[in-house]
């Protein structure tokens, strides 16, 4: 199934598993950090490879990337990416630790880092259970990979298996940001399905590949 | 110094484009991909390309991007290079980038592709006998690289370090 082929009805459907699941992600986001969260209408994009590291600000911005491999009938790849100075302010908010900097090397250590895979893994978790309730889908999270680094080289780790099959990829992109935008926390979801996971996801909704 | 009517020509990935001097040129954010420089530094004339994959045998693409795999994208440099002015053996090559971003306990192939890029590279340019003068490959950071034509310098910049040559 050719990614440009997608209808109206369909991404439609695939931005409202993105709200479902971004709708949860956002309630323990809130939880986590004791602020108000908003969620932002996600877009769902088909994109070639260059125009998606354009969308987190081009392949050589410095983010803070959380990778989490997906198993089971729907396989794929989700990012939860911030910037750095939202996972600094996580990570202040979540230790008590106020002087924390992920570009100092002192302050950075085991505990700060697993702080931030916890954030990832909380967040993602009812990310993929929304969208695992919704469709019936088993869908197994991996542990959290966590990388800081430019967004073209840790964005490729994602799209290395679609990209044996297509030059294209569906970005179901969710924001979330907190409601006072002084401090805003502003995390992007990038769920990236395999190939062959979107017409088992279609499938599972009652929805048939040629609508 | 930069010079006025210098332009930097940009290549995206599994992308491929081609210089000659005075103007250079760069790609962004190599990670598991690999930039492969080939070129001729008496007619300063270079090709670079942002490399994703290793192998086309496997892809079940009807029409691949052949600028997408090592083992395309090589031949294609060597080929246009030489169409335009540049002497086989006069060729050299440098590279950089296959990079391990993430830390995964599994080995699977997928984990392995820079590696996996790296090795393609080296395999294909010693086919066509050219020889990498240097390269920068491997650990666990993205890189910018950017090459001059006129001094065959390849600039390299990672996140958490100065900009270096090669």
């Amino acid at each position: 199934m050719e990614y440009f082929n997608l209808t109206g009805t369909q991404k439609d459907l695939l931005r409202e598993i993105g709200n479902i699941g971004a709708g949860n992600a956002a309630t323990s986001m809130a939880k986590l950090t004791n602020r108000k969260i908003n969620m932002q209408v996600p877009s769902v994009n088909i994109l070639d490879f260059d125009q998606m590291m354009e969308m987190i600000g081009g392949p050589e911005e410095l983010v803070v990337a959380l990778l989490f491999q997906i198993n089971g009938e729907v396989p794929g790849t989700v990012y939860f990416i911030l910037k750095v100075e939202e996972a600094e302010m996580l990570v202040r908010n979540l230790t008590d630790n106020h002087d924390f900097s992920l570009t100092d090397n002192h302050s950075v250590n085991e505990v700060t880092l697993s702080a931030l895979q916890e954030i990832g893994n909380i967040v993602t978790g009812s990310y993929l259970t929304a969208l695992s309730d919704f469709t019936n889908i088993n869908m197994q999270p991996s542990v959290p990979h966590l990388s800081i680094d430019m967004a073209g080289a840790v964005l490729t780790m994602g799209i290395i298996e679609l990209s044996q099959v297509s030059d294209y990829a569906i970005i179901i992109d969710t924001k979330i940001e907190s409601s006072n935008l002084e401090d805003g926390i502003h995390g992007n979801f990038f769920f990236v399905p395999h190939p062959e996971a979107l017409s088992k996801l279609f499938t599972a909704l009652g929805i048939s590949e040629h609508l | 110094m930069k010079n006025s009517n210098q332009t930097v020509i940009r290549v995206g990935i599994a992308d491929l484009k081609f210089v000659k001097a005075p103007d250079t040129i760069r790609t962004l954010g190599l990670g598991s991909c690999v930039g492969v420089v080939v070129y001729d530094d008496t007619k300063r004339i270079a090709g670079l390309a942002h490399v994703l994959l290793p192998d086309s045998s496997h892809t079940k693409q009807t029409n691949l991007n052949a600028f997408k795999y090592a083992d395309t994208a090589i031949p294609i440099l060597v080929d246009e290079l030489v169409r335009n002015g540049a002497s086989k053996l006069r060729l050299k090559a440098k590279i950089a980038g296959g990079a391990q971003m993430f830390q995964f306990t599994s080995n699977s192939d997928t984990m392995r592709i820079g590696a996996r890029n790296v090795d393609m590279v080296k395999e294909m340019l010693k086919g066509f006998e050219i020889p990498i003068v240097s390269s920068d490959v491997g650990g666990n950071s993205g890189r910018t690289i950017e090459f001059d034509p006129i001094t065959s310098e390849l600039k390299i910049r990672k996140v958490r370090s100065d900009e270096y040559v090669i």
